[in-house]
């Protein structure tokens, strides 16, 4: 079929320079997909997508799962692709958070397939069977896949993280110094994009969400106690000393299975908890 | 107050009812004309949901009670003055 488009195109009635002849085959095969889309070997590129749907200006309809069909030929190659091309193109009421399209936002986060993932860097998956999205599990919906993160940012608000120091600048108006070393520590961490991909597969967060931190809270708690820079270090440590907003963590580490940035907040927990055992720094 | 003498309320009625009477707490720190513009906004938007809503349909009602708390909780802030609505078309969004 490619080549069948390719050649109408070269042999239409524009002959142009080679950069133009470039351009106008790009303009042809795209609308000439379009227009070829209900004929044969089209089937084997359709793909359903089955999306969770809740709109709370319709207050009769129950939530429900809806079917959209859209073929992969053309649409890019991640999940991100196929919702924007489904509310583009299909149902433009669909709805759902993107920014970046490239994993530093942490905006698109949703369950794809029964995993949590950000739509932007999960493929669309190879078998051909039905691709299922739905909110972040145990998140109260908003609308469609857009879920309410305040509890979230509270959480994140509440262990405070931004430097506190007791002792002035070494050298005030500049930046603190900081060795290779200790900066090397903060790696696995300052990563997070606060996306709650790990929070909300946490089974121990599903049961406490209210009292317990979460991972993504907790691996932000235990930045601060390793930064070299901040001197609230103990006091930090006591503030999450609790039964439940630490020590729900019963290492499940679906959490690191989650992050779509490759971290590991159990691991940054341990850290906690063993500095807590061991009574400080 | 009525609890004594009223029907027996279920949950979800009284955390509607103590959202609205926590509405009605907070209009009292706005100044005088905003406060009964507060109060007369909430009245009507808590009334007209009243009538509408199928008092089995708990997943909206819930999750109005957490666009009101929400609501609530901006309306508490010093630097909130009042509150208005707008009406666009059939639905009404609620501006704090």
């Amino acid at each position: 079929m490619a080549s069948g488009l390719i050649r109408r195109a070269i042999s239409g009635p524009k002959v142009a320079p080679a950069a133009r002849l470039v351009a106008t085959r790009l303009h042809a095969s795209e609308t000439e997909t379009q227009k070829a889309e209900p004929k044969a070997s089209e089937s084997k590129n359709m793909r359903k997508f089955q999306i969770y749907r809740w709109n709370p200006d319709q207050p009769s309809e129950k939530p429900k799962l809806e079917d959209y069909e859209i073929n992969l030929k053309d649409c890019g190659p991640m999940v991100l692709d196929a919702l924007i091309k489904i509310k583009n193109e299909i149902d433009p009421t669909l709805t759902f958070r993107r920014s970046c399209r490239e994993g530093i936002c942490g905006s698109c986060a949703m369950n794809i397939d029964g995993c949590n993932g950000l739509a932007c860097l999960t493929k669309i998956p190879a078998s051909a069977t039905d691709t299922m999205i739905t909110p972040l599990p145990h998140m109260y919906v908003v609308k469609d896949l857009v879920v309410d993160m305040t509890n979230f940012y509270n959480q994140y608000k509440s262990i405070e993280p931004w430097l506190k120091r007791k002792s002035p600048s070494p050298n005030p108006g500049k930046e603190i110094p900081q060795s290779k070393k200790d900066r090397a520590k903060l790696d696995g961490m300052y990563e997070c994009i606060l996306c709650a991909c790990c929070s909300t597969s946490c089974p121990s967060y599903w049961w406490n969400p209210e009292s317990y931190l979460g991972p993504a809270a907790l691996l932000h708690a235990n930045r601060w106690i390793v930064d070299s820079r901040d001197e609230y270090t103990n006091e930090r440590l006591e503030a999450i000393n609790d039964e439940f907003k630490l020590y729900r963590c019963h290492t499940i580490l679906n959490c690191a299975r989650a992050c779509p940035k490759g971290l590991n907040p159990g691991k940054q927990i341990q850290n906690i908890k063993g500095l807590q055992s061991r009574g400080g720094v | 107050m009525g609890a004594s003498s009223g029907p027996r309320l279920s949950g979800i009625q009284k955390q509607v009812l103590s959202l609205y009477r926590e509405f009605l707490r907070v209009a009292r720190l706005k100044s005088g004309e905003d406060r009964c513009q507060i109060e007369s906004i909430v009245s009507a938007e808590f009334h007209r949901n009243s009538n509408k809503i199928d008092r089995k349909n708990f997943i909206y009602i819930e999750y109005l009670l957490r666009r009101g708390k929400k609501q609530l909780e901006q309306l508490k802030s010093r630097d909130i003055v009042g509150l208005s609505t707008l009406n666009v078309g059939s639905s009404q969004p609620k501006k704090t």
